[in-house]
């Protein structure tokens, strides 16, 4: 890796800390933050695939309240570099690189979370040096410290990119080559299971026995392979709208009704 | 006394700077120096004296925690009631405060749901699923879909909050919000059942049956013509018969079996357990690496 490309790694680092609390332009997710890693270290198309592939997983971590994710800024700039640096002179399969990196950015998505509870604890003093700086009326002085903490947001992943480019770029190689099969399988096959965490996350967060039988209904029809993403998101909004459409006119209809919320049982009472 | 107005400048900077809302997110006061830092335009514009600016400052500094795009209403909010009381209205702080608590819980309600767990998924699948391929418009998609929508929504709901001020407390009541997350929440199960279904992978690799197939049922290698007719033969014979005509034997494995039942069924039941061991508190992180251990020792033993 050059001297240009440490440079550059580490600036897609330092983004994506920052995106990595603030989450507006998304630097920090693995689609972008592997494809900007790939793009300046001269492998775009892997630093493409482990983005998706990456991306695919980490779908459903998002921080809610009090609820912690794993921190998907570490886990896919660290895991891009490791696949830049075992991709570095050829010698390693691309399938293999990939699939490791996959499996080593779980633990350190785990890293990112603990440094982004520390970079929340730092923040408590920062804040009472603007609370100092509102007591005199002083605007630069809160401006001053907002920006130093997103910056200590950057530098909380730009400091473990920059030490990873530096690790010899033959010591990845030769434990990627020296890997047995089994082990690059297995990590493979469970990289291959672990997107249901993710999503399991997502429908925790908004089943209720309502929307259930939609789950169902997305499973079933994605069976059909001829079905896009796209159509299927078709699919999905008309399925919302129309169900909300019927959901109020029954809310009506019940009211006109008599409001026994039992439209059989009126037509039966009628009859 | 001339009446101060925010012009549309104001707003925007504001709006820009509403962007870092969460740059020095502490466990104190949350989102508090963020907050402060986005209304710093709008103060500067309002109050002229340096008491009333320190104080503003520090009204602004108390506890704040919400979703960081849903905030767009509620600064688009308290702008219009800082205008008011720059402009002598008796708007009291604790007013301001109690907007700024009252609003921030329903909302933050309506923007995980929306932003992080249906519109998220949906543009990261959508990219990711063209970036295993190795295509780079993936990211692109996902990159300027999601920044596009994202400032559309932060500037377009500021502007709605700030032009209908505290009258907005009467809308967070009405159905609107509640439709809007029920829809999000349709879509979004919709799209995680069939993303269940098209990237969650287990294939379990037994062999269940090795059965002979009759003569016909497969391509007799041994008997095709010659050079490329003998190719041509093989593809016609192959487009007919389908992948089990390559060999005599027809091997089943036991996920062809389980996709007779319905493609993906083993990926259901594993999202499931997830589902249910969340529920149960276990962290997401042992999940993910039981799985992995899972994987390395069906490799190993042979069975996936």
């Amino acid at each position: 890796m050059g001297g240009i490309s440490i440079v550059l790694v580490v600036l897609v680092a330092f983004l994506a800390g920052m995106e990595g609390i603030l989450d507006e332009f998304q630097f920090h997710q693995p689609l972008v933050a592997c494809t900007l890693i790939g793009i300046v270290t001269g492998h775009p198309t892997e630093g493409i695939i482990l983005g998706g592939s990456l991306q695919m997983i980490a779908l459903g971590w998002a921080n809610v309240g009090a609820a912690v994710a794993p921190d998907a800024a570490l886990a896919s700039v660290a895991s891009a570099i490791i696949m830049v640096k075992g991709l570095g002179d050829g010698s390693a399969d691309v399938q293999t690189a990939i699939s490791t990196s996959i499996a080593l950015a779980v633990p350190l998505s785990v890293a990112g979370l603990f440094l982004t509870m520390l970079c929340r604890t730092i923040a408590i003093p920062m804040v009472h040096f603007m609370d100092a700086a509102a007591e005199k009326g002083d605007f630069r002085g809160v401006e001053i410290w907002q920006l130093l903490a997103i910056g200590l947001q950057g530098i909380r992943i730009a400091i473990p990119a920059a030490m990873l480019c530096l690790i010899p770029a033959e010591a990845v190689t030769t434990m990627l080559n020296s890997m047995p099969a089994w082990l690059s399988g297995g990590m493979a096959v469970g990289g291959g299971m672990v997107a249901a965490v993710g999503y399991a996350m997502v429908i925790n967060m908004m089943a209720t026995a309502e929307v259930w039988p939609f789950f169902v209904l997305g499973f079933v029809l994605a069976c059909i392979g001829d079905l896009t993403l796209i159509a299927l998101g078709a699919i999905g909004i008309a399925l919302a709208l129309i169900y909300i459409g019927l959901k109020d006119l029954a809310k009506q209809g019940g009211g006109a009704g008599g409001g026994s919320g039992d439209p059989l049982g009126d037509i039966l009472n009628d009859y | 006394m001339a009446e101060v107005k925010l012009t549309q400048k104001d707003r925007m900077a504001v709006a820009w700077r509403h962007q870092f809302l969460q740059g020095s997110w502490n466990y104190e006061r949350m989102q508090n120096g963020g907050w402060c830092y986005a209304m710093i335009p709008a103060i500067k514009r309002l109050y002229s004296t340096k008491e009333e600016q320190s104080a503003a400052l520090k009204r602004h500094l108390e506890f704040y925690n919400t979703h960081p795009y849903v905030s767009a209403p509620i600064i688009g909010v308290t702008l219009a009631l800082e205008e008011e009381r720059a402009n002598g209205a008796p708007v009291e702080d604790q007013a301001i405060q109690g907007v700024k608590v009252g609003m921030m819980g329903p909302l933050a309600g309506v923007g995980d749901p929306v932003f992080w767990f249906t519109v998220r998924p949906i543009l990261g699948a959508l990219g990711a699923s063209m970036a295993m391929g190795g295509s780079i418009l993936g990211p692109i998609l996902f990159f300027v879909l999601w920044n596009l929508i994202r400032m559309a929504f932060l500037w377009y709901t500021q502007e709605f909050g700030y032009s209908v001020g505290s009258e907005i407390a009467k809308d967070l009541s009405g159905g609107l919000l509640g439709k809007v997350t029920e829809i999000a929440s349709i879509l979004g199960m919709f799209i995680i059942g069939s993303l269940v279904q098209r990237w969650v992978s287990i294939s379990f690799t037994p062999i269940v049956s090795t059965v002979s197939q009759s003569e016909g049922a497969y391509i007799d290698w041994s008997s095709l013509p010659a050079g490329t007719e003998g190719i041509k033969s093989a593809l016609e014979q192959y487009a007919a018969l389908g992948p089990t005509g390559l060999n005599i034997d027809k091997v089943t494995s036991l996920q062809d079996n389980l996709n007779q039942l319905i493609p993906g069924l083993a990926a259901v039941l594993l999202t499931l357990l997830c589902c249910r061991l969340l529920k149960k508190n276990v962290s997401p992180i042992a999940i993910i690496l039981a799985l992995f251990a899972v994987g390395i020792a069906g490799r190993l033993l042979g069975f996936m």
